[in-house]
């Protein structure tokens, strides 16, 4: 493992909070990526807690609903032996009409050392890091950042293929309303691969080729070649006639089904961030095919917020 | 694909000959490379062998010989907007009867809407037509499909699989798209799969309850009246969202001189804008609807003649590209009533090409523009092979005698409905024989039917 050893100055993550990848340069990513690839190797033994964390509080503040993201914040803090509270939008106050920076104060007031937080509208993270004193994980901003998903996914690529630079990586779907996308294109730019993006018109943002991409309404041209294929949820609302008129057509020319793989090479992986809708974004039979890596993806997810947890806790003050 | 194909053959009218039919002694008139000129035209295997003034006289050994007596051979008309009754309402029009009627007009190719019950927004309504089509009608029949579900302007169709499915262009029917978001996308996701969207521009509120064109004819009938700014707002949108967009963009039938000032700028700034017009905003007008007449009812409405002669400038211009039939069979108890309550539509495949002559007779427009708008134009924006006579191109042609003065008689309309604007009128020139791949499908009687 040549990356592992990474130069001094990299030996470093000078940020308190994680709101965005915008900005992270490539020694910062790899420190992040290293951190975590010994993270994952030492989940996968018996002995997986360790005490970095210990004494540290970390708040898990979901105002969106969320299984594998949550969870895995969760398991990620245990592991490195903080003490973890979930706060649900359902159970919390904002359902009595708080609103998003009286919450923050009140949480502040209970003195965590890190939050995380997932928000559906983009911009509300970085809003309410600026109303308290821990640190910020941005867990998913509306349409904007979701910097774990792109630094597990960039993680993922590296331990399958051996490298990120050099690779062409296609990311086909909801690229409009995707913070996955908008993390990833970032992340993949900055670690020097080339990167496509596929989706109709409809699902696209203006100007899409100024996020960094190379884009395409057409996906069988996209998958040309290409390294790697990263899907992208379409959220069941926009599947009937309002941005693709159903989830047949849909599935007939952006789903990846084994057709459309096939222009790809012959040693590409395939991923999505979870959770799927089988039959509408991805065929089933290329979900759970031998090149799919989406369950590494999963394992990843813990490793790579055990990282970030990590790089961060080393900036928090010391008592 | 060529629905008609197999029905054409079917109505073939007489026996093989070997080397083909020759047509001597016409006048060949060709939009697309501009010949008007005598001479002869051949055709062996549904397609067009030979054609120029060498086979003016001369026929080719062994081919059966048409003398066209000096009438003009014109390539079959390709109408863009036809609408019939099939499915849902075939006491109005079936596609046997319009294609019926539509080969005595000298319509080879006709562009069906999709505005039927049940709408044309599903694969297989596609491909029911096509069928349909494929087993009844003598002319070639192509469809287009529902920009929305159902036409109600809320969700876009599957255009990908319809188009693939053979629907030849986007259409909401005799409604305009309110939610400009989601015109927005239909010009948009049209856009990856090339597909042309052909809308209906109409303002839903402002000709809400209206029957007529607003203006002094409407005040004096005390009818609610439509302003032309009903029609240039929504297309001054949709080419602001074809700006935006991208998609390719039609305006089905425009009727007023603000509108043809809108396509010209949006042709100028190189924008995919074009437009069509119905032959009934060519040659009538608001005044012709007299006393309370509902079969001159139609949407748009008639507007002023000022309107109508802005339309045939734009004809002769090239501004407007098309110029359709609008054929929209109405039955008779749909029209019999108070002009405000009675339905909108006037059929035209039968009339359309001596009703455009009209303009050729007064010297308005001439004879190679109306087939360029009629043939070559509409030909160019679906995509279609026909609308041309060249060598090779498939022989959907029209025998024209552009002279001889009749008067219609709308009992004598093929049409499955009668409600035609010109009954009674005074038309010269009609068409003699109308082929399609070669076959003859209409042959003029040249004396009154039973």
């Amino acid at each position: 493992m040549a990356n592992a050893v990474a130069k001094v100055e990299a030996l470093h993550f000078p940020h308190r909070h994680l709101l965005t990848v915008e900005g992270l340069g490539a020694q910062e990513i790899n420190f992040l990526l290293d951190l975590a690839d010994q993270a994952a190797d030492a989940n996968r033994l018996p002995g997986k807690k360790r005490d970095i964390l210990r004494g540290r509080t970390l708040i898990n503040l979901f105002f969106e609903a969320s299984t594998r993201t949550q969870s895995s914040f969760e398991l990620a803090a245990k592991r490195l032996g903080a003490d973890v509270m979930n706060m649900n939008v359902s159970t919390s106050s904002v359902q009595k009409g708080e609103t998003l920076i009286d919450t923050a104060m009140t949480l502040n007031a209970m003195r965590p050392d890190i939050i995380v937080v997932r928000h559906h509208a983009a911009g509300a993270v970085e809003l309410l890091s600026q109303k308290i004193d821990c640190s910020v994980i941005n867990a998913g901003d509306g349409a904007h950042q979701h910097p774990t998903q792109a630094l597990l996914d960039a993680l993922t690529i590296r331990r399958v293929k051996g490298r990120i630079a050099g690779l062409t990586v296609a990311i086909c779907g909801d690229i409009l309303h995707s913070r996955v996308a908008r993390s990833n294109i970032i992340v993949l730019n900055t670690l020097g691969a080339r990167v496509r993006i596929a989706a109709p018109s409809t699902l696209l943002p203006a100007r899409p080729e100024r996020l960094g991409a190379e884009v395409f309404t057409d996906m069988w041209k996209c998958l040309d070649g290409v390294d790697v294929v990263m899907m992208l949820r379409l959220q069941r609302e926009r599947m009937e006639g309002s941005f693709v008129p159903s989830t047949r057509e849909y599935f007939h020319f952006f789903g990846l089904d084994q057709e459309k793989l096939a222009r790809a090479k012959p040693d590409a992986i395939v991923m999505h961030p979870g959770p799927m809708n089988r039959g509408v974004e991805i065929a089933s039979t290329v979900a759970d095919h031998s090149r799919s890596v989406i369950r590494d993806q999963v394992e990843m997810g813990v490793a790579v917020r055990m990282a970030v947890l990590e790089a961060l806790a080393r900036n928090l003050p010391k008592r | 694909m060529n629905a008609a194909a197999t029905s054409a053959r079917k109505a073939t009218n007489g026996a093989k000959h070997a080397g083909g039919v020759v047509f001597i002694n016409a006048r060949l008139i060709d939009p697309s490379s501009g010949r008007d000129e005598p001479g002869g035209l051949l055709v062996v295997d549904g397609k067009i062998a030979d054609l120029g003034p060498h086979l003016r006289r001369n026929a080719p050994e062994g081919a059966e010989v048409i003398d066209c007596k000096g009438h003009v051979l014109a390539p079959g008309i390709i109408d863009a907007q036809v609408f019939t009754g099939e499915p849902g309402f075939e006491h109005r029009e079936t596609l046997k009867t319009a294609s019926h009627a539509a080969a005595a007009g000298g319509v080879t190719t006709m562009v069906v809407m999709p505005e039927t019950n049940p709408v044309i927004d599903q694969v297989a309504l596609v491909d029911f037509i096509q069928r349909r089509a494929r087993d009844n009608a003598i002319v070639n029949v192509h469809t287009m499909a529902a920009m929305t579900k159902g036409l109600k302007g809320e969700e876009i169709t599957e255009i990908g699989l319809l188009k693939r499915a053979g629907a030849i262009a986007f259409s909401n029917g005799k409604s305009s798209v309110v939610n400009t978001r989601v015109m927005r996308n239909v010009l948009l996701y049209g856009k990856d799969f090339g597909a042309l969207v052909s809308h209906h521009t109409e303002d839903a509120y402002l000709s809400q309850t209206a029957s007529m064109n607003s203006g002094e004819v409407a005040a004096r009938l005390g009818l609610p009246g439509v302003p032309k700014a009903a029609e240039t707002i929504v297309l001054e949108r949709d080419v602001r969202l074809v700006e935006m967009t991208g998609g390719r963009y039609h305006a089905a039938t425009i009727s007023c001189a603000e509108s043809l000032e809108v396509i010209r700028q949006a042709k100028a700034r190189k924008l995919p804008v074009t437009c069509g017009v119905s032959i009934n905003h060519l040659t009538l007008n608001e005044n012709d609807i007299g006393p309370y007449r509902t079969f001159f009812k139609v949407r748009p409405p008639l507007r002023s003649d000022e309107d109508r002669a802005a339309m045939i400038r734009g004809v002769a211009s090239g501004e407007i590209d098309v110029i359709v039939s609008s054929h929209d069979p109405q039955d008779a108890d749909d029209k019999r009533r108070p002009f405000a309550e009675a339905t909108d539509g006037a059929v035209g495949l039968e009339t359309l090409l001596p009703a455009a002559l009209r303009l050729y007779h007064s010297g308005e427009l001439t004879l190679l523009t109306i087939f360029k708008a009629l043939t070559l134009n509409p030909a160019k924006l679906l995509g279609l092979p026909g609308g041309r006579l060249i060598k090779g191109a498939v022989a959907d042609l029209i025998l024209v005698d552009l002279d001889t003065p009749w008067v219609l008689n709308k009992d004598e309309l093929r049409s499955r409905s009668k409600n035609s604007p010109f009954d009674e009128s005074k038309l010269q020139g009609r068409v003699l024989r109308t082929l399609v791949a070669g076959s003859t499908v209409y042959q003029y009687a040249g004396a009154e039917r039973t």
